[in-house]
């Protein structure tokens, strides 16, 4: 049975490092496929001019574009290149939230991010989604420091 | 004393005395604009305005009080039926997670609702509880109650039949569902209705969703910092809708959209604050508006004097019938265009069952509406109930809150303030949106309209609220007659979606997602 590991990425450094031991692990396990996912942080509950829903579709598309092409695409082809079957997805959505839906769609085994970046009055106020994600995911998280 | 002392008190010394040189100039500017607007107008608000004959009662009010008793039996009392199933659409209880970062139904009703939500909800009841009296509260309820099936009908039409360009964006409303769907009907007619309509909503735009924005504004500053001419309100306020609508200086729109509704919750926390704070006196005022519904309590014209004022300020404050919010909520990502339907009706139940009503309980428990101890009613001077300081419109429901919270006023300036600029962003959108059916789409015809919409911002903020409300209403009640006339022919199209709808519903296809 092939294993599935959902690897979150941020665009920073820390998704990089979550990469890097994703592919540590998949070598190690072996009959491995890496998931990577990358979600643009979106709520349903805002509030958007009338011009701004016109456009939301065609914003939307642009933005699934451009995070494929600049964050997905390059690290689904590098791992590729190191023999591991890589595939991505991007996603609107909740970080914690999105990325747990994603894991239970996939029968993944577990999900790695990095840790967070944010810190000081951001993280006090808005909280980390690692940690939502840690406290809410429904298979093990891994959170590579 | 040195030089430069004497030079500034000089140039002091003659600023004062050139200033109310200017403002007298500046008055009679005002007064010019103001007659000329109102001989310009005249008579296309007596047109829509005229009474049925043998009645005093007009035909346009008379004309959405019909149309929003047919769409409640027609679609068997949707209102108070799927209630609770708008509710759990706007959770997003069953919206796709796929479809994650689209246009949710919540943002459409959030987006909708900030168009309508404002100087209707705070100005136009006052106007309402002025004239008609406290019973006029009841009557706003009873047309709000009924308007949900008439936005209901036109919201999911303005969804089923948008046009969805291949850019991705998207343009609904009233002029795209009128004449598509007269074509898939094989009725006759369409375009010119769309037309029609669109010329309609253009001038609503211009007057309701502009004009009467920058007046009430414009009223609410004077009122703090001292009478000055309106048309420098005008131009500050055009300038800034200027920046935002043609200068694509889209950050004063984000913050705006999202201050308001905040200043929305702060309106009714407050309100509710003073209801609460007078409890004894609840009884007392809904006796008022029950008693006065059907007696009219001394006001001019009686209980139908009550019910015209009721009706007529409900209508121009929630849009039912009127096709603006068919615009707004055309853009959801949804594969039932019903859904919208549904998740629109709760925009006049909010609107005006929910806050016109909390604005019209504290004008009458604040006592500025003046009763004659004699007989219990109240005492009518020139056709207005007379009140504490003579205030009417915005000024009315600003008194009525200072009576609790002196600094009130202050707030409600600010909420008046952004309200009345998130209602012109809002219609500068429907206006455009109809400009361009008319006119076609491209950056010229775009910017002509988006200019004249600025030069009306100054008119309306130097006129005074007399001509400009009536314009306001006649514009917008204009849209309704054009709007409802496409409903009645289309109403079958939207009777196929719900059954259709409610059976899957019923049988278990329609499910709600795991989120």
């Amino acid at each position: 049975m092939t294993a599935t590991l959902v690897v979150g990425l941020d665009g920073h450094g820390s998704g990089e490092r979550a990469v890097i031991y994703a592919k540590r692990m998949a070598k190690l396990i072996g009959d491995c496929n890496l998931l990577i996912v990358y979600i643009i942080e979106w709520s349903p509950y805002t509030f958007q001019t009338p011009e701004e829903n016109a456009e939301r579709h065609q914003r939307r598309e642009e933005e699934i574009a451009t995070a494929m092409k600049r964050v997905v695409e390059p690290t689904v082809k590098a791992l590729g290149k190191d023999g591991i079957t890589a595939k991505g997805v991007v996603r609107h959505g909740n970080v914690a939230d999105a990325l747990n839906a994603i894991s239970l769609e996939e029968k993944a085994e577990q999900i790695i991010v990095g840790r967070s970046t944010a810190g000081g009055i951001a993280e006090r106020i808005f909280g980390s989604s690692t940690a939502k994600l840690v406290m809410s995911a429904s298979i093990p998280v891994t959170v590579v420091g | 004393m040195t030089n430069l002392n004497k030079f500034s008190l000089a140039v002091g010394a003659l600023a004062m005395s050139a200033v109310p040189a200017i403002a007298q100039e500046a008055q009679t500017m005002d007064e010019k604009i103001n007659a000329g607007f109102a001989a310009a107008t005249g008579w296309f608000v007596n047109f829509i305005f005229a009474p049925i004959p043998g009645t005093g009662f007009p035909w346009i009010v008379m004309w959405l009080v019909i149309a929003a008793t047919v769409f409640t039996f027609y679609f068997s009392f949707v209102q108070l039926k799927f209630f609770k199933h708008a509710i759990s659409l706007v959770k997003g209880d069953y919206s796709d997670p796929n479809d994650a970062g689209e246009v949710s139904h919540f943002q459409a009703l959030a987006t909708a609702l900030s168009g309508t939500v404002g100087l209707g909800n705070i100005a136009g009841v006052a106007v309402a509880v002025g004239i008609g009296g406290p019973g006029a509260t009841f009557w706003m309820i009873l047309a709000g109650l009924m308007g949900m099936a008439s936005k209901f009908t036109e919201c999911t039409l303005g969804v089923k039949y948008r046009n969805e360009y291949e850019d991705g964006t998207v343009s609904g409303g009233p002029m795209y569902y009128i004449s598509k769907g007269f074509n898939e009907l094989g009725l006759p007619g369409g375009k010119i209705l769309a037309v029609l309509f669109s010329i309609f909503c253009i001038l609503g735009a211009l007057g309701g969703g502009n004009m009467f924005q920058a007046n009430q504004a414009h009223a609410q500053i004077a009122g703090i910092v001292g009478d000055y001419p309106g048309w420098i309100t005008g131009i500050v306020f055009a300038v800034v809708v200027y920046a935002v609508i043609v200068g694509g200086v889209k950050s004063i729109a984000r913050v705006t959209e999202k201050v308001v509704p905040f200043m929305g919750i702060l309106y009714c926390i407050a309100a509710l604050i003073i209801i609460l704070v007078n409890y004894d006196k609840i009884g007392w005022a809904f006796g008022q508006i029950f008693a006065g519904a059907f007696t009219g309590l001394g006001v001019a014209g009686g209980f139908v004097g009550a019910l015209i004022q009721g009706f007529k300020r409900a209508a121009f404050s929630n849009e039912a019938g009127v096709g603006s919010a068919a615009i707004a909520h055309s853009a959801v990502k949804t594969k039932e265009p019903i859904t919208e339907g549904f998740v629109s009706l709760l925009e006049p139940f909010i609107d005006t069952v929910v806050i016109c009503t909390m604005t019209a309980l504290v004008i009458t428990i604040s006592g500025q509406l003046i009763i004659d101890p004699a007989s219990g009613n109240y005492v009518v001077e020139g056709g207005k109930i007379a009140t504490i300081g003579g205030t009417s419109g915005v000024s009315l429901t600003s008194a009525a809150f200072a009576s609790a919270f002196s600094w009130f006023p202050y707030v409600l300036a600010i909420a008046v303030i952004l309200f009345a600029f998130s209602t012109m962003i809002s219609w500068s959108y429907y206006g455009l949106k109809a400009w361009t059916y008319l006119f076609g789409e491209g950056k010229t015809t775009e910017l002509i309209f988006k200019i004249i919409f600025c030069v009306f911002i100054v008119i309306g903020a130097a006129a005074s609220l007399g001509p400009v409300i009536d314009f306001s209403d006649a514009a917008i009640f204009a849209m309704a007659v054009v709007n409802i006339t496409g409903l009645y022919f289309l109403m079958s199209v939207v009777k196929k979606e719900f059954n259709s709808y409610k059976s899957r519903l019923d049988s278990g296809e329609i499910k709600k997602f795991e989120h």
